[in-house]
């Protein structure tokens, strides 16, 4: 009961706030040049719709692409570094050097790599949503309670035994937590290569039609964008809820 | 005659129920566990802590040893290392007999249940993990498996909350679980770490009974730490009192209450002069007049 209010509430919120910008851009007189009216970049979707579909699939693969190679190689180095204090200790500077480091610095050099293009992005994408996952994948496997490792041990548990009946099933609540971070991130990562070096992706398609003012198309970019992202970020928390919901039993009952 | 030393005569007159152990002389019937001169000592050289000071034991197959004293005496000490997951400093410590490796079941003051799995599926986990069992697992765990399980959950009173997760349970039911985890892949040693610690008067009392009666059904070997001398005459067949710093026991003597026993006969003046003994010979070997002394 109370979430289907909930679910009520938020879409009423966000109808309102395409409603309030319709009317005060037709109260003030705004110039479409300036911000055009949602209905205006509604028109835009429909009509060019045909020509922006390529581009929200090439935004859509680098980034998933991305995010998907950054969760393996992140859940890997994050098993490596959770499980090790000596590794801990002696990769956990070099990763927050690296993690450190703009994103958008990297480009340039990917470009110089791989060329313009695809590579790039899914590249940008797969460092930014790595290190969330690292981290936390880290984070979940060096705070298991001892105790239930013991039990494992008593029973003369293989390692393996230990990471797939404890660790790993520990730590999902952990991991879950960075994916919604990292598809976010990878996403961001994904269109910033786009809009410096590429010939496809909504990013590039928003850079072209600014240059050309063609202000409601730059805008129906930023609505892909912004349907893209919740989507994402929706699927991931709909998972975490599915797979982790032990952990999270305080907000449900 | 200072106190300490009164006390330490009074305690070692005669009490019907117990008798020394070294009266069986050294025919240990079918010994499970050996301790041979053990030294454990935590943290480095200058500031070691001594928790248990060259110490023998040996347990034969089939005994309910209670190990009871104060915090910092070496009894939880004595379950890691037949657990396996510490290494005495010095002496040896031998599990089982020449026939190979002993299967050990070991349940703890929290139940550490994992939060993830049903009571059921946390109640199976040994049975994943410890051959013979493991080599079946697949095969077997929704038919034979689950109904052992079941079977279990029953005897401690747990039927019907098989599909629950742990924290749908109360502490007392977390702990019968926790119990059931510790014997669903029929151990042959089960190491009880203050068990009942955490639980009120009454949870407590009721798992004694369980406990009791799961023991002489099964005949499994069990080495029970618990600072409870109620509970340690209740359910030993023999008790060994531990003093701290060194860690070390002081005396090691049979039970001999007959079975099955009762809460009742906890009131009655046998049993409560084992209690007392085992208390007063404690209280004499700390240090100091008044520390832990019964007046």
């Amino acid at each position: 009961m109370n979430s289907i209010a909930q679910k009520l509430g938020s879409a009423v919120f966000v109808l309102l706030f395409f409603l309030i910008w319709e009317l005060a851009c037709l109260a003030f007189h705004v110039s479409d040049l300036v911000l055009p009216r949602p209905s205006e970049i509604l028109v835009v979707l429909y009509t060019k719709g045909a020509g922006i579909w390529p581009h929200a699939v090439a935004t859509l693969t680098s980034t998933v692409l991305g995010f998907v190679a950054g969760v393996m190689a992140g859940i890997l180095l994050g098993v490596v570094i959770g499980y090790s204090k000596i590794i801990y200790d002696a990769l956990y500077p070099t990763l927050v050097g690296f993690s450190s480091i703009p994103k958008v610095a990297l480009v340039p050099i990917l470009v110089l790599w791989f060329g313009a293009g695809t590579w790039p992005a899914v590249l940008t994408a797969m460092s930014m949503s790595l290190f969330p996952v690292v981290v936390n994948m880290a984070t979940g496997l060096a705070t298991i309670e001892p105790e239930l490792k013991e039990i494992m041990h008593v029973l003369k548990a293989k390692p393996t035994d230990i990471l797939w009946n404890v660790s790993l099933p520990r730590s999902l609540p952990y991991l879950f937590a960075s994916l919604k971070v990292a598809i976010t991130l990878a996403f961001v990562g994904a269109v910033v290569s786009e809009t410096i070096a590429s010939n496809k992706g909504i990013g590039n398609m928003m850079m072209i039609a600014s240059s050309n003012f063609d202000v409601p198309l730059t805008f129906a970019g930023l609505l892909v964008l912004a349907v893209m992202g919740v989507a994402f970020y929706a699927i991931f928390a709909v998972l975490e809820a599915r797979f982790t919901g032990w952990a999270h039993r305080g907000s449900q009952q | 005659m200072s106190r300490p030393d009164r006390a330490a005569a009074e305690a070692n007159a005669s009490v019907k129920g117990l008798s020394p152990v070294r009266a069986r002389g050294d025919s240990v019937s079918e010994r499970l566990i050996r301790l041979h001169n053990v030294t454990v000592q935590y943290g480095a050289a200058d500031q070691a802590v001594l928790a248990l000071q060259a110490t023998n034991l040996e347990v034969g197959r089939g005994e309910l040893l209670a190990l009871v004293g104060p915090s910092g005496c070496g009894k939880s000490t004595i379950l890691k290392l037949l657990g396996g997951l510490i290494r005495p400093t010095s002496g040896a410590v031998s599990v089982g007999d020449d026939r190979g490796d002993v299967r050990i079941g070991m349940a703890f003051q929290n139940p550490t249940l994992l939060p993830w799995l049903t009571i059921v599926q946390n109640v199976m986990l040994p049975l994943k993990i410890v051959p013979p069992f493991r080599n079946r697992f697949r095969a077997k765990r929704k038919g034979e498996y689950l109904d052992r399980v079941q079977h279990l959950l029953e005897q401690v009173g747990l039927s019907g909350f098989g599909e629950k997760y742990p924290w749908q349970l109360s502490g007392g039911m977390l702990q019968r679980a926790s119990l059931c985890r510790a014997l669903v892949h029929d151990p042959s040693l089960l190491l009880l770490d203050e068990p009942f610690g955490a639980l009120d008067q009454f949870t407590r009392e009721e798992l004694w009974g369980i406990l009791q009666q799961l023991w002489m059904t099964h005949k499994p070997t069990i080495l029970l730490v618990t600072h409870d001398f109620r509970e340690a005459v209740f359910l030993a067949t023999r008790l060994c009192v531990m003093r701290p710093r060194p860690g070390q026991i002081i005396d090691d003597s049979l039970v001999e209450f007959p079975r099955p026993r009762t809460l009742e006969m906890t009131f009655g003046s046998e049993f409560v002069a084992a209690m007392h003994r085992a208390r007063m010979l404690l209280g004499a070997s700390l240090s100091g007049t008044d520390r832990g002394g019964i007046k």
